[in-house]
């Protein structure tokens, strides 16, 4: 990591570990950006699979536990804690979600929780952990898995794919077509309307994915830009703490705020995929 | 920044965190809920109809209350005008007793005066004979005379 440019640095922590088959090194990680590039899609990123996986076990290691103490009697503060999250998202869901469907709760609290936890990795100092990997003889470490394209788009095809069962099994297929087709203009004009509205179907799950990337990317690249001021001496590094601090007590909410507008905006396209318009 | 295989890991591992969610987590909590927020309208409930019951048997009390004062009141009075009675009935009784007293005291004093007299009675005819005697200086017979010597007498 000596004699780095800020250049570098910034690259380095904003790589991911890749797992995959090189063309010409055979299967291991990648050594570098480029490496990782020519791998293809046959690769998986190792830290963004283990950050959110370990987050979400995590997350469903804490609620499990909650649910097996679960009494109808006077909670703990524990108990209390996991039910003013259960019951926050339980009311977002009965006030956005119309119709009937089990799932949608469930969905909602696994969204709003884990994007939460993973989103709130950006706020462990941007060095600590990529360089104790870098010691440890792991070329790349990316910490939030949220920062990871894969990671949100995993998520948004998931409910776009939801959505379109969930549109199908409602409305039937014919249903949905015409959804597609025969509006907002009169028939005779569909190839307009499917692409006007396959514009729209489409936009849902990119922006969705997007939107939650490029809050915390743009979150984490500032995170970098301030931890850089820390090899500018004394007086930059000071300055350094008090942007970094000011900047996490800013990105708190952020972090809050996409996890929560990512768990309402499944719930809204969900509730639309069981509406007829 | 690729797109690869994460995006497939991912959904794997949202959908299995869902099903986990929607097996082992959401139901029984929210069922607790569900149970704790009848519980606690029962118990509401409850407390509200002790409340009421409380209020009923305050009312009760201070009726029953009133009615042993007024019971009490009563009995009091009824032993107040008892003893006003017994002691009217005493002082008649007194009264008439004293009253035989005397008249038996009285009558006593008749007759003794009655006797007294008798006796004098029979004195002042002896007197009278024996004073007629004297005077007369012979014997007088008190048969002859017995219808003087008795008006005589019963001039006294």
């Amino acid at each position: 990591m000596a004699a780095q440019t800020s250049t570098e640095y910034i690259q380095h922590h904003l790589q991911n570990l890749a797992l995959g088959v090189h063309p010409e090194n055979g299967f291991g990680f990648a050594q570098s950006a480029a490496e990782a590039r020519e791998m293809g899609f046959w690769a998986i990123h190792v830290d963004t699979m283990l950050w959110s996986v370990g987050l979400g076990a995590l997350f469903l290691w804490i609620f499990r536990k909650a649910a097996l103490k679960a009494t109808s009697g006077v909670p703990t503060p524990f108990l209390n804690f996991v039910e003013t999250v259960i019951e926050f998202v339980d009311q977002n869901v009965r006030g956005t979600f119309t119709a009937k469907n089990d799932l949608v709760a469930p969905i909602a609290l696994t969204l709003f929780v884990w994007i939460l936890l993973m989103n709130t990795m950006d706020l462990v100092p941007v060095d600590w952990i990529p360089h104790l990997a870098y010691v440890l003889g792991v070329p790349y470490m990316k910490v939030v898995p949220t920062t990871d394209p894969n990671a949100t788009f995993g998520l948004s095809l998931s409910i776009f794919a939801l959505t379109i069962y969930y549109s199908i099994k409602v409305k039937g297929a014919k249903g949905f077509f015409g959804e597609l087709a025969f509006q907002p203009f009169p028939k005779f004009l569909f190839p307009v309307n499917l692409f006007l509205e396959g514009i729209s179907l489409i936009s849902k799950p990119v922006s969705l994915a997007l939107r939650l990337f490029g809050n915390l990317y743009a979150g984490e690249m500032i995170f970098i830009l301030i931890a850089l001021l820390y090899s500018g001496g004394l007086f930059w590094g000071l300055a350094g703490g008090a942007l970094q601090w000011g900047w996490a007590v800013f990105h708190l909410l952020i972090v809050t705020l996409q996890a929560f507008i990512f768990m309402i905006l499944t719930i809204v396209y969900l509730d639309m995929a069981h509406s007829h318009h | 920044m690729n797109i690869n295989m994460t995006l497939i890991g991912q959904s794997i591992a949202f959908g299995v965190f869902v099903w986990f969610c929607l097996k082992y987590v959401w139901p029984p909590i929210l069922n607790a809920l569900e149970e704790r927020r009848t519980k606690i309208a029962d118990g509401l409930a409850a407390a509200e109809a002790g409340q009421r019951a409380k209020a009923q048997a305050q009312v009760r009390i201070e009726q029953e209350v009133s009615g042993a004062k007024e019971q009490a009141r009563e009995i009091i009075a009824n032993a107040q005008r008892r003893a006003g009675e017994i002691v009217d009935e005493a002082k008649a009784d007194a009264r008439v007793e004293s009253a035989r007293i005397i008249e038996a005291a009285q009558a006593e004093i008749d007759q003794q005066t009655h006797q007294a007299r008798e006796v004098l009675r029979g004195e002042v005819v002896n007197l009278a004979l024996a004073g007629a005697e004297q005077v007369l200086g012979r014997e007088v017979d008190a048969a002859a005379h017995a219808k003087a010597l008795e008006s005589l007498a019963s001039r006294l």
